[in-house]
This record gives structure tokens, sequence and C-alpha cells, in this order.
């Protein structure tokens, strides 16, 4: 078996999302769903972190950091954005067979990717801002039976095999030991991702997925596609570019086929406490609220 | 999620408006690091591209990484520990791991040297930007002179050991010049630099008041001579260790995160920079004035920061059932304000703008491969660089005087809730405090720009300047601007006639004169710009009104009112001038009285 001698290979999954944090009269379409023209798009807030952690990582023990997204060719943005902060490898999953993904189909086509990868480590944000579901990330770890860790707040070792991080559950913390390969996903509050470096902004600028070259050679009749993309190649800024054939994805899962979410109705649900009431702590008390709640349906 | 580079729109105005073309051919010498360094830029274009994504960068981080610290760092300061090092407040060694994170530590060193090569004009928007977010840590970012000190002057084995780690921002440097008995006046240095049989040199005695004296890397002053005066003065280059005692940490007014060294050197090695003598005469001086730009840089910043609480504070707080921006005496603050930023802007960009073509001028005759150009460069040289001499004192002394004013209003505007920790203006005013007396205190500032003002550099900068093509808009402005120029013009013959210490005791007059014109042009310039910008109008309540206005139309409404005012100004200043008043001379003694006695 082949053993690495330096260093750890991540491959963070980030996501570009609508800037949810800005949301004007226009964020919704008439059928409920959300209107990215009207929002900026950003690199989404966790996946920084998860990045951030990923680079901690090469900082610390050396290897390799990639960024990977699965989105529409404008989705290159973010991946300069990895480029800038010191990913060494970026890579776009794109193909209109995507389209009308949920989470199931997402994280089946992203695990084909990271498959083809064999990372020691991926890392993924607990969440999108977008969707909330934090269900992509555990999803490609089943998938792909590995072991994972989510709500990471701390790495705490890293030896040989063998990682410990923390987990914060919100009302207590774990901490969790698991062998390589692993999925972590972590919180915004592991780290404070760091600004883009300078030199790698200047020099990572140029990075461009074949699909940008091709878009600026039809403005452009100087431009040879093919010359163009191996020129950044050679200086490692292309932004490689998968389809699902080249996953060797079985069709039936991805897509519109592959998901089986579907939305049924889109609702503003604003939630008040219109009257509080104090329950004292006693078990009787607890016992005749438990009572009225069942009464009213609340739960049971 | 804020942007200090982004929400400022007159910054990004005047990142349009200055001509970086030129400055940035001057600076990359006609695009010839291209094809050696994966990061330098090709074209002009390309350039500028780069300029601002990294001041878009650094606006990002020192909105919300670096200004959440402040606050913090003022109140835990720096430490000097029992063994005789000094930790840096957490979120001063916070900052500084990510300033080095985003490569910006040598922002203006040579590429080959790990730099960026990032000429002046960006250097003092990216100093303004990150002293906004903390004043105290300008004096780590901001002293990257002290590298480019090396660059300038050292021999080629000195910058190879030094500027690699300095880019990487591995270490950070001191300027250490000031002694108990050497403050403003430099030449009284007594340090000691002395020589071995070997020839090796060694620092022996105490330096004061030195900004981050605990750093990796010292530059300092000595006298290597016998001879007193500035020319028995050499500079050295020494590394931080145990024969280096940091004997005390200062206690002081503002700016906390910055430690202020006393230093006590027993008999330091250290290595020589350049030639004997030259250290006071040539490299402080120009070290110095690189070190005049930061400062009305950290000025602006901390300018910008107070003012932008005041304008949020003038908004938002009701009195007589307004909000107190309503109330004559309270907009008029705030738009003086404002104007009064805009104002130290446009003459600290146009500044470091002038020392750039000075850098780049030099940077030609350097390489010397056309013989023609050189001698025209060496022509031309010759007033850019008298005018960078002029204007970089000008820019010192206004920028920290508009700070300190902007800050003092700050707090008035805010009223009791201004005099309260609460409040960020209280930390500001105390930041401010320093700008006008550290680097050259204002009056020896006055004292450099008025021998500028009148030795004719004055005359025909001003000159050149109203010979630019205005927009119609404003042509009645340069008129105001010209009657201006010839009331100050008689101002400086009549000084110059009543001899040196009379042009002294009215420099301020004759400076703030031309200043009040120079920035008057520049105004009147920005009003005629090409760059084509909306910028916002503050809603008033009637909904008909427009949202947006063009900035170059913002830019002639300041302009007017900055000129109109200021016009009035010059003539009562000239009056004082032709006065002819020595009581300052002849009275002090009576007036003023015995020394008084303090109990």
């Amino acid at each position: 078996m082949e053993t690495k001698s330096v260093g750890y290979d991540c491959v963070v999954l980030v996501k570009q999302v609508p800037d949810t944090k800005r949301i004007t009269g226009q964020a919704m379409n008439e059928d409920g769903t959300v209107n990215r023209a009207a929002l900026p798009a950003i690199f989404n807030p966790e996946d920084l972190n998860a990045l951030e952690l990923a680079l901690d990582i090469k900082d610390k023990f050396g290897g390799t950091v990639t960024v990977m997204t699965m989105g529409l060719p404008a989705a290159a943005d973010v991946l300069r954005e990895g480029f800038y902060r010191g990913a060494d490898q970026a890579i776009l999953v794109t193909d209109r067979r995507c389209a009308a993904s949920d989470t199931l189909a997402t994280s089946y086509i992203l695990s084909c990717g990271v498959k083809k990868l064999n990372p020691d480590i991926v890392l993924c944000g607990r969440q999108a801002i977008d969707g909330d579901t934090a269900q992509v990330g555990p999803q490609i770890a089943e998938k792909l039976s590995l072991p994972q860790i989510t709500y990471v707040e701390e790495l705490i070792s890293l030896d040989g095999k063998t990682i410990v991080a923390k987990r914060n559950l919100g009302n207590g913390w774990q901490e969790v030991k698991a062998e390589l390969p692993v999925l972590l996903t972590v919180l915004d509050t592991a780290n404070e991702p760091r600004v883009p470096a300078a030199k790698r902004l200047m020099k990572c600028k140029a990075a461009k997925s074949r699909l940008e070259v091709e878009a600026l050679a039809a403005e452009d009749d100087c431009i040879d596609v093919d010359a163009t993309c191996e020129a950044l190649e050679e200086k490692d800024l292309l932004i490689k570019q998968w389809d699902l054939d080249f996953l060797e994805a079985d069709l039936k899962w991805c897509g519109r086929d592959g998901s089986p979410t579907k939305v049924h109705r889109i609702q503003s649900v604003v939630l008040a406490a219109k009257e509080t009431k104090q329950v004292e702590s006693s078990q009787t008390a607890i016992e005749s609220m438990i009572h009225e709640l069942i009464v009213d349906h609340t739960i049971g | 999620m804020g942007n200090f580079y982004k929400d400022n729109e007159d910054i990004q105005f005047l990142f349009r408006h200055l001509d970086l073309d030129k400055i940035a051919q001057l600076q990359e010498e006609d695009f010839r690091y291209a094809k050696d360094f994966d990061y330098a830029p090709e074209d002009a274009c390309e350039a500028k591209q780069n300029y601002e994504m990294v001041l878009d960068a650094m606006g990002r981080l020192s909105a919300d990484y670096i200004a959440p610290r402040s606050e913090d760092i003022d109140q835990e300061g720096n430490t000097l520990n029992e063994d005789g090092t000094v930790s840096y407040a957490k979120g001063i060694a916070n900052a500084l791991n990510a300033l080095a994170k985003a490569n910006v530590m040598g922002f203006t060193l040579p590429h080959r040297f790990g730099g960026l090569n990032f000429p002046n004009t960006i250097y003092s928007i990216a100093i303004e930007i990150v002293s906004r977010a903390d004043a105290s840590l300008m004096n780590l970012f901001g002293l990257q002179g002290i590298a480019e000190t090396i660059n300038f002057f050292a021999d080629d084995d000195i910058k190879q050991h030094y500027l690699p780690d300095f880019a990487a921002g591995k270490v950070t440097g001191s300027m250490v010049l000031t002694e108990p008995d050497a403050g403003s006046d430099l030449q009284a240095c007594k340090l000691r630099a002395f020589q071995d049989d070997d020839g090796n040199w060694y620092l022996h005695g105490v330096k004061r008041f030195i900004t981050n004296g605990c750093s990796d890397v010292l530059l300092v002053l000595a006298r290597s001579e016998e001879r007193i005066g500035g020319l028995g003065l050499s500079l050295f280059v020494c590394d931080r260790g145990p024969t280096i005692k940091v004997r005390r940490l200062e206690d002081k007014l503002g700016i906390h995160g910055s430690p202020t060294c006393e230093l006590f050197f027993d008999n330091t090695p250290c290595q020589i920079i350049g030639e004997r003598q030259r250290g006071l005469v040539t490299y402080v001086m120009s070290l110095m004035n690189g070190a005049r730009i930061g400062i009305a840089g950290q000025s602006m910043g901390i300018a910008e920061a107070t003012y932008r609480v005041a304008r949020d504070y003038a908004a938002s707080r009701e009195q007589f059932g307004v909000p107190i921006e309503k109330l004559p005496a309270v907009r008029d603050m705030v738009i003086n304000m404002k104007m009064a930023i805009e104002a130290g802007r446009a003459l600290l960009y146009q500044t470091s703008w002038i020392v750039d073509h000075e850098i780049g001028l030099n940077k030609i005759i350097e390489r010397n491969e056309d013989k023609d150009s050189v001698k025209a460069t060496r022509q031309e040289l010759k007033f850019i660089k008298r005018l960078a001499g002029m204007l970089t004192p000008m820019s010192k002394y206004f920028c920290s005087e508009m700070s300190n004013t902007v800050s003092y209003d700050a707090i008035q505007v805010l009223g009791g809730s201004g005099y309260m920790r609460d409040y960020a203006c209280e930390r500001h005013a105390r930041d401010a405090r320093i700008t006008t007396i550290y680097e050259g205190t204002s009056q020896l500032q006055v004292v450099a720009a008025v021998r500028g003002v009148c030795s004719g550099t004055g005359e025909k900068y001003l000159a050149q300047l109203a010979g630019k093509n205005y927009a119609d808009s404003v042509k009645d402005l340069t008129k105001l601007l010209a009657e201006g120029t010839d009331t100050l013009l008689k101002a400086a013959v009549f000084v110059k006639e009543q001899g040196v210490d009379y042009m002294d005791l009215y420099g301020r007059q004759i400076v703030d004169m031309a200043i009040a014109l120079i920035i008057g042009y520049y105004f009147c310039d920005q009003a005629s710009s090409q760059v084509d910008m909306e910028v916002a109008i503050a809603d008033n309540g009637d909904a008909e009104a427009p949202k947006t206005i063009p900035m170059v139309k913002r830019k002639e409404i300041i302009a007017r009112r900055y000129i109109t005012r200021n016009a009035a100004l010059i003539k009562s200043l000239a009056e004082e001038v032709f006065s002819g008043d020595k009581t300052t001379f002849k009275e002090y003694e009576t007036l003023i009285g015995p020394v008084p006695e303090i109990a």
C-alpha cells in the first residue's frame, strides 16, 4: 500500500450562494423560489471556515488543498476565491444534467468527484445559507462509507492516520477520534478565515475554467481556446471542469431524476410568542404542562 | 461583512481620478518584471487591477478583522516582560499575523525581495484604511519605510539578508533616532558608534521614545565621527539581541497598541548603511519623508473613523423633536468635517503621486539606458524633487491638524456621550493627538513647507495648476484661486524682505494660504474629472428628491464652498502677514513675565 510521506490531501467542498443577509424586495420569485439574480453571489460563509481549516492543516503538516464546487459556470468565482486564499487546485463540476438536483442528488454527484481525488480529509461547511439543510456533507460521507465528524469547532490533533476533533453540539462538546480518510463539517466558530494573499490575488485573478475561456473566445477571434487553456494549466491556473460523464456518474441519481425532494408550497412563517407562561420546577407542574401540550396537540 | 475600501466612495473616486497609469509604468519600469515574476503586471491596466484587488482585500481585513479588535487593543496596551521582551496586545499580534498572511508587509519593496512593488500612492490608501480600523496598528504596518531605507541605501548583501524577511512579515522594524536630548534636533544625537580593530561596528548609548523599539530589526542613527552636528552621524542596522535592553515602555495618551520604548545599547554589534556621515543628512531625511506621508495617512484614517461615528450620531440622535443634524450648528460641523477629510485626502494622495513620480524618475536615471532621456529626466526631476519636498510637510501638517480638528468636533457632535468611553470618538481623539507631534511637529513641517512656498516652488506649482484645463462649471472658482495666488505671492515677497525670523514667525499663515489654494485647485480638478461615478444622496424625507448625484457635480459643490470660504480666510491671513507685527520677538518677556513656580 502506498504511504504518504508528508502532509494531507484535503478536498474542500464549497458552494456559491445568494447573499441571504442582503435580502431586498425582489429576493423571491412569484413561485416562492429564490431570485438568484437579485442577490449578490457569495462564497458560502461556513465553507470559508472549512477552507481555512484545510489551509491550516496544510500550513502545519504540508499536503494539498483542492476546492471543488458543483454549479453553473459562474461558480468559478468561488473557486478563484479559493485560489486567492491558498488552494492548489480547483474543480468545477458543471453539467446541464445536474440542474434541479436536491441534496441527495448533489451529494451523489459530489461523492463521485471526491472519489476521483481520493483525499485524506474532505471538508465542508456545516450548512449553506441558501438551503440551510446541512445534509450534503453527511450524505457524501455515507455514500463513500467515510467516518464523519460534524459540527467541528476545533481540530485537536492529527497524527498519522488518526484525527481528533471537537464537535460543538450547542449544549455541550464531544471529542471524537476517527481514522482517515474522514469527512468533516465545520462551524463558523471554528476559526476566522484568512483574507486573500496579495500575491495570490495578483497571480490567480487570471485563473479560468475552459467554459470561461470559450466565452472570451466567442467575443475575441484572437483567442485560441486550446492554447489558452494549456497556458493556464502550465501555470496551475486552469480551473478543471468535470462533467457527469467524466465522473462516471449514474444519471438516474443525478439532477431532477435523482431528486426525490419536491417543494410543495412555500410559506412565510413568522414565529411569535403571544403569551408566555412560567412553569414551576416541580414534578407535578411539569406533568401538568406536558398534559396540556398533549391536549392541544402540540406534542404527541 | 464590512469593507473600508468599498464603503468609501471618495477613495474609489480618487483611485480612478488619479493618473495611476503613469505611476504604474514608472514603478514597474515599463512592466519589465512580468516575465520574471508571476504576479507582476504586464501593463498599466493589470497593475491597476492588482492595486484595486489588494485594496479591496485590505478593506475587508480592516473592517472585519482589525476594527473589531481596536477597543481591546486600546485597553490592553503592550507589556514589558521581566526578561526585557515586549508582548504586543493580543489584537495587534493577531493583526500583524493576518497582515503577513495577506502578503502586505512588503507593500512597496521590489519583487525580487518578495515585495508587491506597489507605488506609495496605493500604500497611502492602504495606510488610511488600516488606520481607520486601528490607528496604533499603523505604527507597525506603516513602518515599511525602514525596509525601504535599507532597499534604497544599503549594500546588496544587507538587502538580501533583511528584505525577504520584511516582505514575508517575519520581522518588523523600528527607526531608532530620538534621544533624551535629541528630539526635533536630531543633530544633537550622542549614541556612539565605534569600530574594533577588525573594523566591526558597535553601538553604545540610550535612545528614547522609539516606536516599536522592541522590533527584530533596528535602524539606528549614531555618532560615528568625532565632529559635532549632523555630519558626525551615520546610520546602522542591527538585530534585536541581549545587548539591546528595552528599559521602559512609555505610558501614553493614545495609540496604545504601538509600543514606545526606551532602549539601552550596550556595545551592540551592527552594520553600517551606505556611507559614513550621510546617516542624518541623506538617509534619515529620506526615511522621515516617507514616514511623514505615513503619518498623514494615519491621520486620514483616524479622521474618517471618528467622522463616521459622529455622522451616524448626528442622524440618529433626536433633540427638540428632530435629529440633531437638522440644527444649523451641527449641520455645519458635520459638513466641515467631511470636507476637511476630502481636502486632506486630495492633498495626501496627490503628494504621494508626486513622490512616486520622483522615485520613478530616479529609477530611469539609475538604469541609464538612453543618454538623451536621462538628461531630460534629470531636468524634470529637479522640480519634482523640490515639489515633493514642499508637499510632503504640507500633507503631514494639514492632515494631522485636520485629524485633530475632526476628532475634536466629533466629540462635540456627540456632546456628553462623546466624552464617555462608550463611544470610540474619545479614543480617536487620543490617537489623533500624537500625529501633529511625531515624525516632526507641525511647527517643523511649517518651517520646511514655507521655504518651498517662498523659494519659487510654490509659485511654479500654482502656475502649473492654474494652467490645467478645468470644466466651465468651476471657471469662476479658478479666478478666485488666481486672485488668492496673487495675494499669497505678495505676502511671500513681504516676509522674505523682513528676514528669516519673520518668515518662520508668519510661516503658518503663508503655508495655510498655499495649502488652501493648492487644495482649491485639486477640488476644481476633481470637479472636472472624466470619471463617471454616481454617489448616493442622503434621504431628506422628500420622496421626489433625487437619490444620487454624479461625483463630479458633488465635487463642484465642494469646490465652491471650499474656495469661496477660503477666499476670505486667505485675505485675512495675508493681512496678518502684512501687519509687520513683531511683538513676538520684542515683547515676549514683557508679555509673559517670569517663569512661574510649579508647586
